[in-house]
């Protein structure tokens, strides 16, 4: 029986998609079955951050419809052969789906996929509900700043009043030169404010970016954010992975001695 | 404290944390600013009728509390200084 998780943040542009590519890509990557769902119904973008726009026939909404059969709608990873993704519809709105129609397709994945993993748009309305409706599990994505952590706070207040216990954290896009100078707050200043168990602390690198413009996601690369993803894909399956140290300018000896 | 911290300026992350801690009691609480307002004046009100207030020291705000049950949950509460200058005792 597999497990469906959904990656959310209350506010927009802090990484759910990104962390959502390369969670799925990480997982697939450790052997396991997995199906991403975008459910930003009129805002698709995993697809190109997964670069398998091209490759689109039907979508979520098609599948709610019963346009297709669900496996139509299912699209195949470039590499992994164990990796699907389920697009958003770009031409209708969040309401063409409703949270009962989610938990009921996401029941259905669960008998053939290790994890689901659901794409939450920005906000806190009905993509949101649509979003966690059948979730097990959520990861909170937010970055070092004032009004993406009393976001976070929001939703996790949100995600505990609907019965999704114990969501974990990702703080995104930190910069260690920065929280070293006291002008960004830290992963543990983070975690301390929102007092929720963290399960990612991910370094503003700019090999994101490019990841992004290739359609590649570069979990289980050598950059520091293709390292700190795949431990947050290991520390999803259970593994207990230290944190890494985001500290880059240290240099190359002292992070080979530590190995 | 050394003395030399006196001179140093609170950094950006320690204001944005204290900021952040501030904003979300209220979030929490489920209480505007405006009604936050709204209760204060109506205290300073309430107190003014027997005595004269310090309005420069006034301190009024939730805060999180531990609930007596030891559950180790937070509970909101009011948070209230209020220095007195003089007690008016000719109030009828």
């Amino acid at each position: 029986m597999g497990e469906v998780i959904v990656v959310t943040s209350g506010k927009g542009g802090v990484g759910k998609t990104t962390t959502t590519a390369n969670l799925g890509t990480g997982l697939a990557k450790l052997n396991k079955k997995v199906v991403l769902i975008d459910t930003d119904i009129g805002l698709r973008n995993l697809d190109v951050v997964m670069g398998l726009e091209n490759r689109i026939v039907y979508n979520l909404v098609d599948v709610i419809e019963g346009n297709c059969k669900r496996n139509q709608a299912l699209i195949k990873d470039k590499k992994y052969e164990s990796l699907f993704l389920l697009p958003a519809a770009q031409t209708k709105d969040k309401t063409s789906v409703t949270p009962e129609q989610m938990k009921k397709l996401t029941d259905e994945l669960k008998e053939e996929f290790d994890y689901i993993i659901l794409d939450c748009p920005a906000g806190i309305e009905q993509g949101f509900k649509n979003a966690i409706a059948g979730a097990d599990r959520a990861l909170v994505v937010t970055t070092p700043e004032v009004s993406a952590v009393r976001d976070a706070d929001r939703i996790i207040g949100l995600l505990e009043a609907n019965e999704i216990k114990n969501p974990q954290l990702i703080v995104n896009r930190l910069r260690p030169d920065m929280i070293k100078r006291g002008d960004m707050m830290s992963a543990e200043d983070v975690v301390d404010i929102l007092a929720v168990e963290l399960i990612g602390q991910v370094p503003d690198d700019e090999n994101i970016v490019v990841a992004t413009n290739n359609g590649e996601p570069l979990v289980g690369d050598n950059s520091l954010a293709g390292q700190a993803y795949m431990n947050i894909c290991r520390r999803v399956t259970g593994e207990n992975v230290p944190f890494l140290d985001l500290d880059s300018k240290k240099g190359l000896f002292s992070w080979l001695r530590k190995k | 404290m050394k003395i030399t911290d006196i001179f140093k300026k609170k950094s950006s992350s320690d204001v944005a944390k204290d900021r952040l801690k501030l904003v979300l009691v209220s979030d929490r609480a489920s209480c505007s600013p405006e009604l936050m307002q709204r209760i204060r004046s109506d205290i300073i009100e309430v107190l003014s009728k027997y005595a004269e207030i310090d309005m420069d020291g006034i301190d009024i705000n939730f805060t999180q509390m531990d609930a007596e049950d030891n559950t180790g949950k937070t509970l909101p509460a009011l948070y209230a200084n209020i220095p007195i200058k003089n007690m008016n005792h000719n109030v009828k």
